[in-house]
């Protein structure tokens, strides 16, 4: 479980994150949504570390983050597990190497129980038979999913994915959706998803924090996106006409029932 | 007239803010890359493939310009300094001189920076702007060093050996005006290169080549690790890299040179 509590980031004056708080639970997927620039990816690398607070306290099942020593970060990043927007694989290393690569640098694990365990992991990922590409060989959809096997590599207990959906098209998007579900409900992870895609929203989403301009401005599951009152929220989520549509469509049924 | 000098001095004091703030921000950078790799297995990885990628395949270029360089001094020396009121030893003694003194350390080096400079900036460059070095971080791995460390240590390694071929391929070069273009009599260039031979200009030349080869690989380094923003970004920084990895040979090459002489 993560809990933020009271979370803010200023770059230059500029408050970008404004007093956030909520909790990420285990097992469960957690979307942050919002607009472009509302400060999502902000959050997200505040959580992992790779931006420092401005106040503000990130406890990982009661470990306080931004108070750790160096050290102690260290250590506690092998806990978790990232997918970048990018996928960010190392271009120099093959499909295999790069799912590799967290266990050569960390595990005791010889050669042999190193290479079952990355099979295993692109197994999972319906990846095999591209281990010995390289990663411009192959398709942004294949990519994500080799930086899924790559995060889940190391068992971490917190997956961490920044619009793990974009530049896919929907179907590929559906696919990594489900992994990303099946695999936190598999090995009971924390896994929180930043994204704007409403097929996520609705199919996977858990447990769903909506930010605006920096704030959290609304928590909950997807079933109640549905009848929500949040203005904001609901102008974010049926910006599509198609969305309209379906929600009036909703609307009417409990009318008429 | 105060408000121009006023400006002046405003205009250094920033210059040399921004200079002290860059140089701060190497050391930090450094003080990450020394430290102990995690897998000193991933390390050895690293830093052969290193040596292989920015010494060995840089072996062609240098003793291609080496060769020619070194025919070119034989000749300007033949034919600008050799008169009969000088020894006949003279232009191969002097092409000895320059080859083994200051083209096959510090020129050499010139040339490598604008070789491997760029790679290596290009190569951290796109790491940084494709997150593929956020990637490591958040693994727990210490990227500086990872990256960093085994491009600085691989190419201290390959250095002396690359300063080694520079300088017998410049006297190759040297003979090669002697028998194939016959310029100088070869008789004359083995005297020459014989003639009050120190064999320290020899350790001078490749402790001189150690310090450049830090410079071309770790301020590449910094400018690759530190680039913000997309491509043109990277395109700015691989140049930055190269042009101040130059200067900086230049202006530790005056010291050095003093230091050791």
């Amino acid at each position: 479980m993560i809990e933020v509590k009271n979370l803010c980031k200023s770059f230059d004056g500029l408050q970008v994150l404004k007093d956030i708080s909520t909790v990420f639970e285990d097992g469960k997927t957690n979307l942050i949504i919002g607009q472009s620039g509302s400060g999502k990816t902000v959050l997200m690398k505040n959580l992992v570390g790779l931006f420092e607070p401005t106040s503000g306290q990130i406890l990982y099942d009661g470990r306080d983050f931004v108070r750790m020593s160096k050290q102690e970060k260290v250590r506690m990043r092998r806990e978790m597990g990232m997918i970048f927007q990018s996928a960010a694989l190392f271009d120099s290393l093959t499909v295999l190497e790069n799912v590799m690569f967290p266990l050569d640098m960390f595990s005791s694990m010889t050669l042999r129980e190193r290479t079952k365990r990355a099979m295993d992991c692109l197994d999972r990922v319906n990846l095999m038979g591209a281990e010995e590409k390289f990663p411009g060989e192959i398709s942004g959809g294949m990519q994500k999913r080799v930086a899924i096997a790559r995060a889940i590599a190391m068992n971490p207990k917190y997956l961490f994915c920044d619009e793990p959906n974009s530049g896919l098209d929907p179907k590929t998007s559906l696919v990594i959706d489900e992994l990303l579900h099946g695999i936190t409900r598999e090995f009971n992870m924390t896994t929180i998803i930043n994204t704007h895609d409403m097929n996520s929203v609705m199919g996977i989403g858990e447990n769903i924090i909506y930010i605006y301009e920096g704030r959290k401005e609304w928590q909950g599951v997807s079933s109640q996106i549905m009848n929500s009152t949040n203005k904001r929220l609901t102008d974010f989520i049926f910006a599509s006409d198609l969305l309209k549509e379906m929600r009036e469509a909703v609307t009417q049924q409990h009318q008429n029932s | 007239m105060v408000f121009q000098k006023m400006l002046t001095f405003a205009a250094g004091m920033k210059f040399l803010y921004n200079a002290l703030t860059t140089f701060g921000k190497f050391m930090i950078l450094m003080g990450r890359t020394f430290s102990l790799p995690e897998r000193f297995r991933m390390f050895w990885k690293q830093y052969v493939k290193e040596m292989s990628q920015l010494g060995v395949d840089s072996i062609g270029i240098v003793l291609l310009i080496s060769f020619f360089i070194g025919a070119v001094i034989c000749i300007q020396m033949k034919l600008n300094i050799q008169s009969p009121w000088m020894p006949r030893w003279v232009s191969g003694y002097t092409t000895r001189e320059i080859m083994l003194l200051e083209f096959s350390s510090s020129i050499m080096c010139l040339i490598l920076a604008g070789k491997v400079g760029s790679n290596i900036a290009s190569e951290i460059g796109t790491m940084r702007v494709t997150q593929q070095i956020d990637a490591l971080d958040i693994m727990g791995v210490n990227s500086a060093c990872y990256l960093i460390l085994p491009k600085i240590l691989g190419m201290l390694t390959i250095m002396p050996f690359l300063v080694i071929f520079s300088s017998a391929m410049g006297i190759m070069g040297a003979y090669g005006t002697a028998y194939i273009a016959h310029i100088i009599v070869p008789d004359d260039l083995t005297l020459g290169l014989q003639h009050s031979f120190n064999p320290w200009f020899v350790w001078m030349s490749i402790i001189k080549s150690l310090f450049f080869a830090f410079i071309i690989t770790a301020v590449p380094s910094y400018y690759g690790y530190t680039v913000e923003g997309g491509s043109v970004n990277v395109g700015k920084a691989s140049t930055d890299a190269v042009v101040m990895s130059s200067v900086l040979i230049l202006c530790s090459d005056v010291f050095l040179t003093q230091l050791l002489s």
